[in-house]
């Protein structure tokens, strides 16, 4: 396991759960969207604090020494493509709320009378 | 011939990921020329299915492994397999064939249904992505592309659910389900990280050799069943279904319903070939069939009260999840002692996912038709279509008994093996499961007499187009092709699938690690 103690881990699970509470209890459209998006950022955080090694050098052949620590570069390769797919959904979810706030002229949830049921 | 069949794994995701973006393009020719595109794609798409699950089962059990841009087996002195891999086994095959089978319906209704508004290109557009994502998810040996293909599946699938921009309940109900495919598809790249940190890898033929129910594999585990149950439309997080499969045009509500069924399989996959017997399976399973039953009683329940058509098949699609997660689960309780009624009930729940589709789609297909003719959608403004809609009552018909489990059509089959198999481990199982049954034949009793039945309450009803009744008809074939020869299909494409899960996890870890 990595070196870096638990801290990383449990900052990166604090905006997970933050990010859980502005999904469930907020009203409003974009603050869910910030929600969603607070998720996103949490888990990338996790994968990205697990592929951290101490004095670990890029893993480039020809160019690290033989002795160092070479860090596997699969968390990193996975954060990128994590992020790439947050930035579509997040695009989509704002589209649809712009399209609601065009039909109901509100983001409020409470205020959308058909969204129940 | 051979090299073709070789590369089918890639070139199904392929050929409808290269449709996705040429369509709009294509669209730029002409519509008819764009129609000729998307058949002539999905026709090679299907054709590849067929090429892929003949060739597997050729070779009998063994699954086939197909390494992009490395070599299986490792050669010497590496341990990990750190490779991108499709890996598919009979269940992947029969959930390819299952999903060009969708495919198919989907595209020749299509043809038709979009003619002559604006944003046909895009639907295509949306729909083939949805299409090469389910291709994706069913085929991936990997975990981390498996939640890569699940977020392309939850993108394309909430385009399409909030397509019709100028209904105010489409974006609302888009809004919703992509909240929830977001948050199901973080849980499970959770776990993902989780089980990289614990084991360093990925490959699901590899996590598989190393999980040995630990703490943090019970964690993980936990994530992937919420987030996987979650995107099936599992009660207690059914929701988002009957919103996005009542919203979504009729064909994109099939597919929808097809990417619930890939998340299904996503979950089966977890539990029997990721954790298998590293796990207390008697537990999870139990788990698994209380989730189910009240997903049966709450999709039946609600389905009673509905009067907006599609909602009303939607609710119908719940609760047919709830029988296959019902026989599964029977499956997975007592995969410890490995009686015969497990892998019965096991075959009965993978049969019941080719006969929902078939006849979920049939009624969704038959749905659209009603409301393109008819104009609504409420059920008691509607009335005496049959005198306006003949083929389509027929139909209709067919699509509405087989999903109530009538004999001799396709929903019987399989339910009867459900009904069989989950008797024997506790008769209250079986039980729920009958009643279920009837009271939705109860329900679909009353929207075909609404719709249907009695004097003709339109007028001016807009002709059904060609192509739609073809593709109502294909499915319609299938149902009754499925319901006549129950026994042939079971033995050529359903036992495969079941076997893998019931058996199969040591054959699927050695294709990659060997032997």
């Amino acid at each position: 396991m990595s070196a870096v103690g638990s801290l990383p881990f449990v900052v990166s699970m604090l905006l997970v759960i933050l990010g859980l509470y502005a999904l469930l209890f907020k009203r409003n459209l974009i603050k869910m969207v910030i929600g969603v998006s607070l998720i996103e950022t949490g888990v990338n955080l996790f994968l990205v604090t697990l592929g951290y090694r101490t004095a670990g050098v890029a893993p480039i052949y020809t160019y690290a020494p033989a002795t160092t620590v070479r860090v596997l570069p699969t968390p990193q390769a996975l954060t990128l493509t994590s992020i790439v797919i947050g930035l579509a959904t997040t695009a989509l979810l704002l589209s649809f709320a712009v399209l609601i706030y065009r039909h109901y002229g509100t983001l409020d949830v409470s205020k959308i009378k058909e969204l129940r049921g | 011939m051979t090299a073709l069949a070789n590369h089918a794994p890639v070139l199904l995701i392929a050929a409808p990921l290269f449709a996705a973006f040429a369509a709009p393009l294509v669209g730029k020719l002409g519509e008819r020329v764009r129609m000729a595109f998307t058949v002539a794609i999905m026709g090679i798409t299907g054709c590849l299915a067929g090429l892929l699950a003949a060739t597997l089962y050729a070779q009998g059990a063994a699954p086939i492994v197909y390494v992009l841009g490395g070599q299986i087996p490792l050669p010497s002195g590496l341990a990990v397999p750190i490779r991108i891999m499709l890996e598919v086994d009979g269940l992947s095959a029969f959930m390819v064939l299952l999903t060009a089978l969708v495919g198919i319906a989907a595209v020749c209704y299509n043809i038709s249904y979009r003619r002559g508004r604006s944003g046909g290109a895009f639907y295509d557009s949306l729909t083939f992505l949805l299409l090469a994502g389910v291709f994706g998810l069913v085929q991936t040996g990997d975990l981390f592309n498996f939640f890569v293909f699940l977020e392309v599946t939850s993108i394309a699938a909430c385009a399409l659910i909030g397509f019709r921009t100028w209904r105010n309940r489409s974006a609302e109900a888009a809004f919703k389900v992509m909240a929830l495919y977001t948050l199901s598809g973080l849980f499970v790249l959770l776990a993902v990280g989780l089980l990289y940190g614990q084991h360093g890898g990925l490959n699901i033929a590899y996590l598989a050799s190393s999980v040995r129910g630990a703490a943090i594999d019970r964690v993980a585990l936990a994530l992937l069943l919420t987030g996987l149950a979650m995107k099936a439309g599992a009660v207690p997080m059914h929701m988002w279904a009957p919103e996005a499969y009542g919203e979504a045009p009729a064909s994109a509500a099939m597919v929808l319903v097809a990417n619930s069924q890939a998340s299904l399989y996503g979950l089966f996959r977890v539990l029997f070939t990721l954790y298998g017997m590293s796990i207390g399976t008697t537990a999870i399973g139990w788990i698994l069939i209380v989730l189910a039953l009240a997903t049966i009683v709450v999709g039946v329940t609600m389905a009673l009260i509905q009067k907006d058509i599609k909602r009303l098949i939607a609710f119908g699609a719940v609760s047919q999840i709830g029988y296959m997660l019902l026989a599964v689960g029977v499956g997975f309780a007592v995969l410890a002692t490995r009686p015969a009624f497990g892998l019965t009930a096991i075959t009965g729940g993978i049969f019941h996912m080719v006969n929902d589709i078939a006849c979920i789609g049939l009624l969704f297909l038959g749905a659209g038709v009603i409301v393109r003719a008819s104009g609504t959608r409420d059920l008691n403004a509607m009335g005496g279509l049959a005198h306006d809609l003949r083929a389509t009552t027929v139909l209709f018909a067919i699509g509405a008994f087989a999903l109530a489990g009538v004999p001799p059509l396709n929903g019987f089959a399989s339910k009867l093996l459900i009904y069989e198999s989950t008797f024997q481990l506790s008769p209250v199982l079986a039980v729920i499961a009958v009643v279920g049954s009837i009271f939705l034949l109860a329900v679909f009793l009353r929207v075909f007499q609404a719709a249907f039945l009695g004097p003709r309450l339109l007028r001016g009803v807009t002709p059904v187009p060609v192509t739609m009744t073809i593709a109502m008809a294909f499915l319609a074939a299938v149902v009754i092709g499925f319901g006549l020869f129950p026994g042939f299909f079971i033995d050529k494409i359903v036992a495969p699938a079941a076997n893998a899960l019931w058996q199969g996890q040591s054959g699927y870890i050695a294709a990659v690690m060997g032997g």
